[in-house]
């Protein structure tokens, strides 16, 4: 009778898990693992050839000079994409929060560029930063925009950062939107009548309590910029003279270009290591700001 | 006093928050404007409106991109990842749920652990390991991969659902004599479907949009998806800017229809997918 009751729940096990497992396994555990065996050897389809090679490759991944580059280039980017995306999204909606008429509208809007892949958004960009801008530097004498930005190496980085945060700032406004509507009205108000003015109010109350929605937003903008590449490809496509190529392009390039699959997979663990301690370092120190309405 | 100033300072965030609105819709605008007239005339003047509508660009666009080609792969794609994800996931996560045996529990938790690796860390290995098997250039492996990268996110979202389900329901179906996965399709199924909207959307989204993998998977222009043929279009007209982006502008329509029609749904799935 028990062993019947175990086979049953055998039975049981494998209809219900077994096809998610198998999948799991295969598309993610066994690719991660031989991922990680990857990194030790010097792997080349061409000659079959697999010999263990140490840590060299990580070794690798510290002396090659183009993927410290990109590494700096990237984190200069998530930084500017963290400020700034997360700056205007919290003031858009901050504003959405009080009673302004076409709220909806407004959330619609600002939300759509989201929808977009990064292909279609890079290509978009590509035409306005190359024609659209240098004609109204043309037109209307603006300096700033009177040669494209895209062939300038300073300005290509803003123009990714321009292009990204146009894209994130709708997302992180909805979620901006869903935080501020725990922040109960009534301690707002309590503040006005107190005499705070109204950045007090913001710096004292508003933002402390709207810790939790900053955490996600910070979160979400780190991994997102720093994994990048479908904008990074069809934006600049690391140019001018490489100087735009950011961590994932040069993942690509090396192991699906120069055929270097073991310093390539050994530059991706990396990266991977450098998002998560990051994005968790920032979750550990904002969460100790954290406080109770 | 009071509220005189008050009503001036809503008036003044509307008209700031409309202006704003309006510079974060510009580039559609631009698009939608040149798409109908010749690269001359966009170059010479982008922000005039088009003197006659020119759909050349688009029969243009249509046939340099193989469009409606593109479409059905993508769709293909989309569609039959989602559905597998859907079904497997929820069968998953309602074992999870329901028997709390160690395995369920270790298994869980490295299930949802796999979400914090980045697409980067397994791209190079999937390649290696499925072109070995010789399984690339091929939809049904690209489409397994989608759902490998799928199972995880719909696991954990059923998952939390289905903990808050009474388990008196099922019983109920228990002792009219229903079998356990009859129980799951016709008792437990019906009931996710909410949380089901917002992992379709999430999946959606990522999917259709996806670039990286597919464009590491699938070689023949057959096959490609639509950002493939966006990239390959762009690839090859390289400064012709008027099909250029009528073609932009097709690829982004799909999307655009379904935000028009599900958008409160799309961003409340949006918000509790980032929640979690």
């Amino acid at each position: 009778m028990r062993q019947n009751k175990k086979l049953k729940n055998i039975g049981l096990f494998l209809l219900f898990g077994g096809p998610t497992l198998f999948i799991f396994s295969a598309v993610i555990v066994i690719p991660f693992i031989f991922g990680l065996y990857l990194t030790f050897t010097n792997w080349s389809v061409a000659t079959g050839d697999s010999t263990f090679v140490g840590l060299s490759n990580y070794a690798e991944v510290f002396t090659d000079k183009d993927f410290l580059t990109s590494f700096w280039f990237t984190i200069k980017y998530v930084f500017a994409c963290l400020v700034f995306a997360n700056f205007f999204a919290f003031f858009i909606a901050l504003a959405l929060t009080s009673k302004i008429k076409g709220k909806g509208l407004l959330r619609t809007g600002f939300f759509t560029p989201n929808l977009i892949g990064g292909i279609v958004l890079g290509y978009l960009w590509q035409i306005l930063f190359s024609r659209v801008m240098p004609y109204l530097g043309d037109q209307y004498n603006w300096g700033i925009f009177e040669k494209s930005w895209l062939g300038d190496p300073d300005k290509a980085f803003w123009a990714l950062v321009v292009a990204s945060v146009w894209q994130l700032v709708g997302y992180l406004v909805i979620i901006y939107m869903a935080g501020f509507a725990s922040v109960p009205k009534d301690v707002l108000e309590a503040a006005s009548i107190d005499g705070a003015n109204y950045f007090q109010g913001l710096r004292k109350i508003i933002i402390p309590l709207s810790i939790p929605s900053i955490i996600i937003c910070f979160f979400l903008t780190i991994t997102r910029a720093f994994l990048a590449y479908d904008i990074n490809l069809s934006l600049t496509d690391g140019g001018p003279y490489n100087s735009t190529e950011m961590v994932s392009y040069h993942i690509v390039q090396k192991a699906f270009l120069s055929n270097d699959f073991g310093a390539g997979q050994a530059e991706a663990i990396v990266l991977f290591l450098a998002v998560a301690l990051i994005a968790i370092t920032q979750t550990y120190i904002l969460k100790k700001r954290e406080v109770e309405a | 006093m009071v509220k005189k100033s008050n009503s001036l300072i809503a008036f003044f965030k509307t008209i700031v928050l409309y202006f704003t609105l309006l510079i974060v819709l510009i580039p559609f605008g631009i698009v939608v404007m040149n798409s109908f007239k010749t690269t001359q005339k966009f170059i010479e003047s982008p922000f005039s409106l088009p003197e006659s509508f020119k759909i050349s660009n688009y029969v243009d666009a249509f046939q340099s991109m193989n469009f409606m080609q593109a479409i059905f792969n993508s769709l293909i794609l989309t569609v039959g990842s989602i559905v597998i994800i859907v079904f497997f996931s929820a069968m998953t996560a309602y074992l999870f749920a329901r028997f709390k045996w160690k395995v369920n529990k270790i298994l869980f938790f490295a299930i949802l652990s796999s979400m914090a690796l980045p697409f980067q860390v397994l791209m190079i290995p999937l390649v290696i390991l499925y072109g070995e098997m010789g399984l690339l250039n091929m939809r049904p492996t690209l489409m397994f991969m989608y759902v490998g990268f799928g199972l995880p996110l719909g696991v954990f979202i059923f998952h939390g659902f289905i903990k808050g389900i009474p388990y008196e329901l099922e019983e109920a179906a228990f002792i009219e004599g229903c079998s356990r996965l009859r129980t799951f399709f016709v008792v437990v199924l019906p009931l996710l479907k909410p949380v089901m909207v917002t992992l379709i959307i999430l999946e959606v989204l990522i999917i259709w949009n996806d670039y990286l993998l597919a464009s590491l998977i699938l070689q023949s222009p057959n096959l490609r998806t639509l950002p493939l043929s966006v990239f390959n279009f762009f690839s090859s007209y390289s400064v012709d800017y008027a099909p250029l982006m009528a073609g932009l502008l097709m690829a982004m329509v799909p999307v655009l229809v379904l935000y028009l029609i599900l958008q409160k749904h799309i961003i409340q799935g949006l918000v509790d997918g980032a929640l979690k």
